[in-house]
């Protein structure tokens, strides 16, 4: 079965919008840390991560809802955020304090494989990147891989990139046999989820789901179950 | 491969840029190993941009003193910004790229890449906060001439900060066909070292002029910085010269050296303006060149190690150091060197070297207004 990963901006209400993902169907949930200057990010995430900034959502604050997401879900959670503020933490107390937490590794998005190699966590792929890039991540990566489908910023597209397939094919070649990779990136309908299934052994949403969450639990739970049920059929 | 100064520096960028800073890095090691790109740049610097500047004994200014000025403001383009943005265009084309993308604070560095793009006949993109494109309203004016698009950033702080991310958002969606032509000493390896290299030209030229003047080297040399590419280019000249004092002035609104801390931001490591969680925090400075929470990580390593003092001057300063060297010269210096102008006449010492970077056109709204 696919898995679909999605991704909520740490905020007080969140624990209960990930009840409400992972009733929907969600398998993981990425809770992104906001950064004041995150380089990754299209408008959706950039602003979810000015708001929470603005309600004083610093990296205290996102451990005790990574906590409190904890007691009410029972898959994976993930933090998403920027070496900045691993910078500040410490990266060693930042992966003690997100495991005490509840937390299943983390993503850091400006953290090449090549730096803070200790740091266990989820490597991101992209198309950009080279063959022996791709090898190390997968190498170095922490249960699954990130494949960045497009050269770009978080946010819906239109259409699906027509680089992805590529990239997933020439990374089944390069990494470990079985090494799962979930493809995120421009995915927003559920057309999009089941066009990257086809390749991915599962799919990454974020921005779409942002936008959703901000109408509430029940508005995210049907959400992501349109994706489930899209990707149940591929 | 990745650049280090000391623990500063580095690459903190998305996995997308990484083979573009490779490419990067390769390119422009095979740049500085090859006579043929030394000689293309110099031939711009020369029939171009119009170097060498002149170095100007200033008799009125500072009274009592010999306080020499490196005449960046005389450069084309009115900024030492121009000797980086040659520099990098001649690279971008050895790398095949036909778009470029920059932010720009004050606009001078704006300006330096849409010329270079005219030069050139490059695609030009400039990123510039909404605040800085009111407050440096001829630069804009400027761009649109040169044939650049300049978009305007309206979120965040509205400045050189927010100018920048959007650059670098832009370069991860276009970068298999775009060149980053980044303005300062800034930024992911190997740009601190690159836009260094680029701008040491301005301390070879000012150490032999001062010798050529004085029969000796100065006793301090003075340059303001921001994200610090003058600054850096300045300071090269003199590293060696152990008996030469190096003093570097940040706006005190925006002092990433002076009051800041250990982070990240904008692809390296380096001294910044953030919070003890690592946000970033907003810089203020009247001259929106300075107007930035950080530094080059070259900066923060001579900081460490002793080589380079950093001291901050106000806006009131600033601005009264303006307006003395346009009355005292006959020279409307930019308000960024004009932080640098303020600490130089209150130095002890009577042989000094500043850099002045920039010429004040582009600042008199700002000045008249006060």
């Amino acid at each position: 079965m696919k898995k679909l990963v999605i991704y909520l901006m740490a905020e007080p209400e969140t624990p209960e919008l990930a009840r409400a993902a992972v009733d929907g169907g969600a398998d993981i949930v990425e809770l992104g840390f906001p950064f004041s200057d995150p380089l990754a990010e299209g408008p959706v995430i950039r602003q979810a991560s000015e708001r929470a900034l603005a309600r004083g959502m610093r990296t205290r604050a996102c451990l005790d809802v990574l906590a409190r997401t904890r007691e009410l879900v029972d898959v994976p959670i993930v933090p998403m955020t920027y070496a900045a503020i691993l910078e500040a933490y410490g990266y060693e107390r930042f992966a003690d304090d997100a495991a005490a937490a509840g937390a299943s590794s983390a993503i850091i998005v400006d953290l090449p494989v090549e730096v803070h190699p200790e740091l266990r966590r989820i490597q991101l792929i992209a198309p950009t990147s080279t063959d022996q890039r791709i090898r190390a991540a997968a190498a170095n990566t922490d249960g699954w891989l990130y494949v960045v489908s497009l050269t770009g910023t978080t946010g819906a597209r239109k259409e699906v990139s027509q680089r992805l397939g590529t990239l997933v094919e020439r990374t089944r070649e390069l990494a470990p046999a079985g090494l799962p990779l979930y493809a995120g990136f421009g995915v927003s309908t559920p057309e999009h989820a089941r066009a990257f299934a086809e390749v991915a052994d599962g799919v990454v949403v974020g921005s779409r789901a942002v936008q959703i969450a901000e109408e509430g639990p029940a508005a995210l739970r049907d959400y992501v179950a349109s994706l489930r049920g899209e990707l149940d059929r591929s | 491969m990745t650049t280090l100064f000391g623990d500063y520096g580095g690459r903190y960028v998305p996995e997308t840029l990484i083979p573009a800073l490779d490419e990067l890095e390769r390119g422009w090691r095979d740049a500085l190993a090859d006579d043929a790109f030394h000689a293309e740049l110099q031939h711009l610097l020369t029939t171009y941009a119009g170097r060498p500047t002149p170095l100007t004994l200033s008799e009125r200014f500072a009274p009592g003193k010999r306080v020499y000025l490196k005449r960046e403001d005389l450069l084309h383009t009115g900024a030492h910004k121009l000797n980086n943005a040659l520099g990098q265009a001649v690279l971008a084309r050895r790398l095949g790229k036909h778009r470029i993308v920059a932010e720009t604070g004050a606009g001078q560095h704006g300006v330096a890449a849409a010329t270079v793009c005219a030069r050139f006949g490059l695609e030009c993109v400039v990123y510039m906060g909404e605040e800085d494109m009111r407050r440096q309203k001829p630069n804009v004016e400027r761009m649109g001439l040169l044939g650049a698009e300049v978009r305007a950033v309206d979120f965040g702080t509205k400045t050189l900060k927010e100018a920048t991310s959007e650059a670098i958002r832009d370069w991860i969606t276009n970068v298999e066909t775009t060149h980053y032509l980044i303005g300062s000493c800034v930024g992911p390896a190997p740009y601190p070292e690159l836009v260094a290299e680029l701008q040491s030209v301005i301390g070879r030229e000012a150490r032999e002029q001062f010798l050529a003047a004085e029969g000796k080297l100065p006793q301090v040399v003075v340059a303001c910085v921001g994200g610090g590419s003058n600054a850096i280019g300045m300071f090269h000249g003199f590293l060696a010269d152990e008996d030469v004092r190096l003093i570097g002035v940040e706006a005190a609104g925006a002092a990433s050296l002076g009051t800041g801390r250990a982070g990240v931001l904008h692809g390296a490591r380096s001294s910044i303006l953030a919070d003890e969680d690592g946000q970033i925090a907003d810089a203020h400075s009247i001259s929106a060149g300075l107007d930035y929470p950080g530094v080059g990580p070259e900066h923060a390593y001579l900081r460490d190690i002793g080589r380079v003092e950093y001291v901050g001057a106000t806006d009131a300063e600033a601005l009264a150091a303006f307006r003395d060297l346009a009355r005292t010269e006959g020279i409307i210096p930019a308000l960024e060197p004009a932080h640098a102008l303020a600490r130089a006449r209150e130095l002890d010492d009577d042989l000094i070297l500043v850099c002045l970077s920039g010429r004040g056109d582009k600042d008199l709204a700002e000045v008249l207004a006060q």
